[in-house]
């Protein structure tokens, strides 16, 4: 069984719980003075990374969690953020503040770093909640020719480098198992991440953050998708409430929805 | 530059062929031929029965312009592509009878249309944005070198496409520059492509028979005899309010059943253990539309919100009034679920 080398790709998203608002321009969301945190699912990636290694759950034990972002210098927040929940060590590819990279080329900047770093098993989310794209950890499944696991709520490793992976599909969940190295991406059910600790806040200061750039992974910023505009979607208006159940059966049926 | 120029070319073209001139042949280069739009439309089955929602990807393509082919793959496909071979709007479906390709795993299925995508020369492919299509489609579209464009609501041109983005908060319009463009549609915003009503011819598609390095094991689904969530009429849709699993059951099923509802629950009430996670609505669970949608003990976050909020019409029961799911709801009552719904499933048999 070959030891884990763990690569965890972690996204610099606005906060969940924050209502993004469309710029004046049209051109995008406003993200300037707006609060920003680790993408949800990625937290579920770290924390699954790290119980890999405290539950002795892999027969060859894990040897390297390493987690990379590429963003701007802030980025490294969250890069911090994930080795006080136990990441060994971190890179950051530096891109131009609003030089949003699109998924492919992350898939790419990906597969070279999986090269470098050695890794067999890389655990993304399963999406970023601002672009809702969902592509990631498939196409860099896909440039690898490794397997894949998406939407995964349960991971168990077993002899001779295999990997069972229940995965969250419509209507309920299945179950697929293959060899390492794969590629897994994780749904909510996976876990509950942890909250990292004064003492690892301080611990993570002092582990490794490489400094990297696109050039660095022989990728650039090409964009294939132009944003020709970003708009509000179209308000819906509260319809008002009623007394009582007489008067909501009244109003359904008014509006022809029973 | 390049592809402004292409783009120029390609519309001159096809100016040419709605408006036929004299010497026409000049302008039909191979190169230029290709550019002409036509989509492939990947269909889904299961256990040899056409999954009638993955139809949408038609409807969808047919917006494209263009000639639409449909794509089926597994075993003894044949009845399954004589089914889809009926769906209106459709010239040619393309079936692979391989049971290699029953449980859609992405590692063969990718090849597998990455060869027919090629021989077919196709510019566009689309596949609904379901769980087969979330893992297939970017593994496809990474073979080909091509940016997806996912879950689209709106097809503008034969480049040009609608999306929601940040839990549906914020609507994109994007272009695409890729030669082949891979998409996954969102199902509630194309009808699906109307059985009966077409003939189109049934041909084999070429078969790289790649093998999967992933083993299909086993799976579990919820077994329900009511409407499926994503394509149902009507939607009652249990929260946190629900306070336990038997309550959920008891209160939710008896509605959802005088209504002929499907059943759907907040991140919450999944989290809780009160429903199964199938049946979660929101940004990471079902995106579902249906002509009315029964909220019930839900507030109403943003990320729920994204999963219902075109839906025809909304209702809304919670005991707090000024909980967000009032603000979106058509019509609000504001009282003690486990009163006020048991009286509405009474006054809704009569």
């Amino acid at each position: 069984m070959s030891a884990l080398r763990i690569l965890v790709p972690v996204k610099r998203v606005i906060d969940y719980a924050v209502k993004p608002r469309v710029n004046k321009a049209q051109t995008g969301v406003e993200t300037a003075g707006v609060k920003h945190s680790m993408n949800p699912f990625d937290e579920l990636s770290v924390e699954e990374s790290v119980r890999i290694r405290e539950k002795k759950s892999a027969p060859g034990g894990v040897e390297d969690i390493c987690v990379i972002s590429a963003g701007p210098p802030k980025a490294q927040d969250v890069l911090r953020t994930a080795m006080a929940m136990g990441a060994d060590r971190a890179i950051h590819v530096d891109v131009k503040e609003g030089e949003d990279l699109e998924p492919l080329t992350v898939a790419k900047l990906l597969k070279k770093a999986v090269e470098a770093e050695k890794s067999n098993l890389v655990i993304l989310g399963k999406q970023s909640i601002d672009d809702d794209a969902n592509q990631t950890g498939q196409m860099l499944a896909g440039l690898l020719g490794w397997p894949q696991a998406t939407q995964a709520s349960n991971v168990q490793f077993g002899e001779g480098d295999s990997v069972s992976v229940t995965k969250e599909v419509d209507g309920g969940v299945e179950t697929v198992k293959a060899k390492l190295p794969m590629v897994v991406t994780t749904d909510l059910r996976l876990n509950e991440p942890r909250y990292a600790s004064l003492p690892n806040i301080m611990k993570a200061k002092k582990k490794k953050l490489d400094k990297k750039t696109l050039a660095d992974y022989g990728v650039t910023a090409e964009r294939r998708l132009k944003v020709l505009k970003v708009t509000e979607p179209a308000p819906r208006q509260g319809g008002g409430k009623v007394e009582d159940v007489d008067g909501l059966v009244a109003k359904l049926k008014e509006l022809g929805a029973i | 530059m390049l592809c402004t120029a292409r783009r120029i070319a390609a519309h001159q073209l096809r100016g040419r062929i709605a408006q036929p001139t004299s010497s026409p042949v000049a302008f039909f280069s191979p190169a230029a031929l290709r550019r002409l739009a036509s989509t492939l439309a990947v269909l889904e089955q299961r256990e040899g029965k056409l999954n009638h929602g993955s139809l949408s990807a038609i409807s969808a393509a047919q917006k494209v312009g263009g000639p639409v082919h449909g794509f089926v793959a597994g075993s003894s496909i044949k009845a399954v592509a004589e089914e889809a071979a009926t769906a209106e709007g459709v010239e040619k479906i393309i079936a692979v009878d391989n049971g290699a390709y029953d449980k859609g795993l992405p590692e063969n299925f990718a090849d597998l249309l990455v060869e027919n995508i090629k021989k077919g020369g196709y510019t566009h492919v689309i596949a609904g944005h379901t769980a087969f299509g979330k893992n297939l489609l970017p593994r496809v579209a990474a073979l080909l070198d091509s940016q997806q464009i996912s879950d689209i609501t709106s097809v503008e041109s034969e480049n040009t496409f609608v999306r929601p983005i940040y839990a549906g908060n914020a609507i994109a319009t994007v272009e695409s520059t890729d030669p082949i463009k891979v998409i996954t549609i969102r199902g509630t915003a194309f009808a699906p492509a109307e059985l009966g009503k077409g003939s189109a011819a049934v041909e084999d598609g070429v078969d790289p028979k790649a093998a999967s390095p992933t083993e299909w094991v086993s799976e579990d689904l919820a077994k329900s005899d009511r409407p499926d969530l994503a394509t149902a009429g009507k939607v009652v849709s249990g929260g946190r309010g629900l306070k336990s699993k038997e309550e959920f059951d008891k209160v939710m099923q008896p509605l959802a059943d005088t209504l002929g509802a499907a059943i759907g629950a907040s991140r919450a009430a999944v989290d809780s253990g009160y429903a199964d996670n199938s049946l979660q609505v929101g940004q990471t669970g079902k995106v579902v539309a249906p002509q009315l949608y029964m909220a019930v003990g839900i507030s109403g976050a943003i990320q729920h919100l994204a999963g219902m909020k075109d839906s025809k019409v909304i209702a809304a029961i919670n005991k707090d009034a000024d909980a967000p799911i009032f603000q979106v709801a058509d019509v609000g009552l504001v009282g003690d679920l486990f009163e006020k719904v048991p009286e509405l499933t009474e006054k809704l048999k009569k």
